[in-house]
């Protein structure tokens, strides 16, 4: 399985949840699991994924969120789940 | 989920907020097996080796960029010290094989390559005096070649003669670059006890006990120290001490993991992951901070000596256990004009040669980008060497001196090198001479307890 994480920071809109697992469901990226919270009107969705199953590569993937970004006005961004898995697990 | 969400926010934090990054990842190259007859033969198989070996050093790095989401500064390159493959060559061919790495970086898109370098701790072969007498050129004819120089290790003692022709080749690198300030000087940089695997830069070189290639990565992350330790204002150095040693911990497993990443995707073995604090000029992103919020109230007040030991060897002990192999030079950098809180300490009068000297037996470098009067002999600038080379030779560590004597420019005046060089306030020197002392030559001998068998 290959784990990343899709951090979703911004001001709150209708959509965005949509948007982000509209695109996963098109490219068979699997979402394994979904926190969201509003945090001082920043809207913050941490979702885990599992992109082995995906239809494109990893850079594809990145490339096509940095554009949905700038499309929703909100910061969204795909890590390898190994960048937080070696920081914080021994 | 198996990752809490206050672990993705504090690690996303550290990227965007406190300047996370990874500093290096520099891949040595060992280039013994390209001496050849002439020069003119031994350039082209290095250029062919370097290119072969590192032709995809940055697409990988950047991919590992992108995967991650944790920005890798600096991607570098460090070889054999080049004094070993010249062979007999002049110190005109020798300036051949500078602009020859020099394409060799430019083809391969490192920003860096360093190893245009000479060890001679213990004396000079014909070799190394012809690409020590060729430095100045070859900086003046490359813009990405670095240089380096051990001239005195624990076991050896310290090459006086060297230092001697070092205070006269830095004076001369420093004339041939004066419309910037002498700025080729931050591209040299002299060592006592230089590391064989050290990733940064001016100082990188391949050791001859490396392997043939080898990917070694440093780290930083000053500004995620600082605010870390801003949470634990009034608590005691035990504190300070355990808070610095968790924050390096994470730190260097980001390391860790990209020194892993890059090692299996460029199918090259991973040296080492070199636990340094590098600062940058960037607000945040500073050394000189960190040792404020310990509490001095200006870096270089009485104190700061105190405080950089207890940071230096905090982050060793933290960062070992993050990684594998540790190595290079592993510590605290206090490069002055690359770190925005030493500026600051300098121009406001705070932080003085005499008081850097003393912080750099207890860190992890030396005297680093310290810009003083372009009128500033090449016998006080040797004497300097010579100071820090004693430090490190007695003390059992890496010292290093890379001084820049800006032509033209006197105190009170700034030096601006731009990019992740900085900015240099000119730092006053002892008025009094050093000529006599330098002028003796010779070896100073090893100190007793260098011998250790």
């Amino acid at each position: 399985m290959n784990k990343a994480i899709i951090t979703v920071l911004g001001a709150d809109r209708v959509g965005i949840i949509a948007a982000v697992s509209t695109y996963l469901a098109a490219k068979n990226v699997n979402i394994l699991d979904i926190s969201q919270t509003t945090m001082q009107d920043v809207f913050t969705m941490i979702m885990m994924v599992d992109t082995s199953n995906s239809n494109e590569n990893f850079d594809v993937l990145y490339t096509d969120f940095k554009k949905m970004s700038e499309e929703l006005g909100v910061q969204i961004q795909i890590q390898a789940a190994d960048i937080f898995n070696s920081m914080h697990k021994i | 989920m198996f990752i809490s969400v206050d672990e993705i926010a504090q690690t996303i934090k550290m990227i965007q907020n406190e300047h996370l990054d990874i500093r290096t990842v520099t891949m040595g190259i060992s280039l013994l097996d390209c001496a050849r007859g002439n020069i003119d033969d031994t350039c082209v198989a290095v250029y062919e080796k370097i290119c072969k070996y590192a032709k995809n050093l940055v697409p990988v790095c950047e991919g590992i960029e992108r995967e991650l989401g944790i920005p890798i500064v600096n991607k570098r390159i460090s070889i054999t010290p080049a004094a070993l493959i010249v062979g007999n060559a002049t110190p005109d061919e020798c300036v051949k094989l500078a602009m020859t790495l020099e394409k060799a970086a430019v083809a391969t898109g490192v920003n860096f390559l360093g190893g245009y370098s000479a060890l001679v701790h213990k004396g000079f072969t014909n070799a190394d005096r012809a690409l020590i007498a060729s430095i100045p050129d070859a900086l003046q004819n490359t813009s990405r070649v670095c240089c380096s120089v051990n001239l005195a290790t624990t076991k050896t003692g310290i090459n006086m003669d060297a230092v001697r022709d070092m205070g006269i080749l830095i004076k001369k690198a420093a004339e041939m670059s004066k419309d910037s300030g002498g700025s080729n000087c931050a591209r040299l940089v002299v060592f006592a006890n230089a590391p064989e695997d050290n990733p940064f830069m001016a100082g990188a070189f391949l050791g001859v006990g490396e392997p043939e290639c080898v990917i070694n990565v440093g780290v930083s992350g000053p500004g995620v120290v600082k605010c870390a330790l801003e949470k634990v204002r009034g608590e005691n150095f035990t504190v300070v001490a355990e808070t610095i040693k968790k924050t390096a911990f994470k730190i260097t497993r980001m390391g860790q993991l990209v020194a892993k990443m890059a090692s299996e995707r460029l199918g090259v073995e991973f040296g080492i992951v070199d636990l340094s604090l590098a600062p940058t000029p960037a607000v945040g992103d500073s050394v000189a901070r960190i040792l404020e919020e310990i509490g001095v109230e200006k870096c270089g007040a009485h104190g700061t000596t105190a405080a950089l030991a207890l940071l230096n060897d905090a982050v060793k002990k933290g960062g070992v256990m993050a990684s594998s192999h540790v190595g290079g030079l592993s510590g605290a950098f206090i490069p002055v004009s690359e770190d925005e809180g030493m500026i600051a300490a300098v121009e406001c009068g705070a932080l003085s040669i005499e008081k850097l000297e003393a912080m750099t037996c207890v860190c992890s470098v030396g005297l680093d980008m310290i810009v003083v009067p372009g009128d500033t002999s090449a016998a006080t600038i040797s004497a300097i060497i010579a100071d820090e080379a004693a430090i490190g030779m007695v003390n059992n560590k890496t010292t290093a001196v890379r001084i820049i004597p800006a032509p033209g420019m006197d105190i009170g005046e700034t030096v601006e090198f731009g990019g992740l060089l900085g900015s240099g306030p000119v730092m006053p020197v002892s008025k009094y001479g050093s000529e006599t002392f330098v002028a003796r030559g010779g070896r100073i001998p090893a100190p007793i307890h260098s011998l250790r068998n």
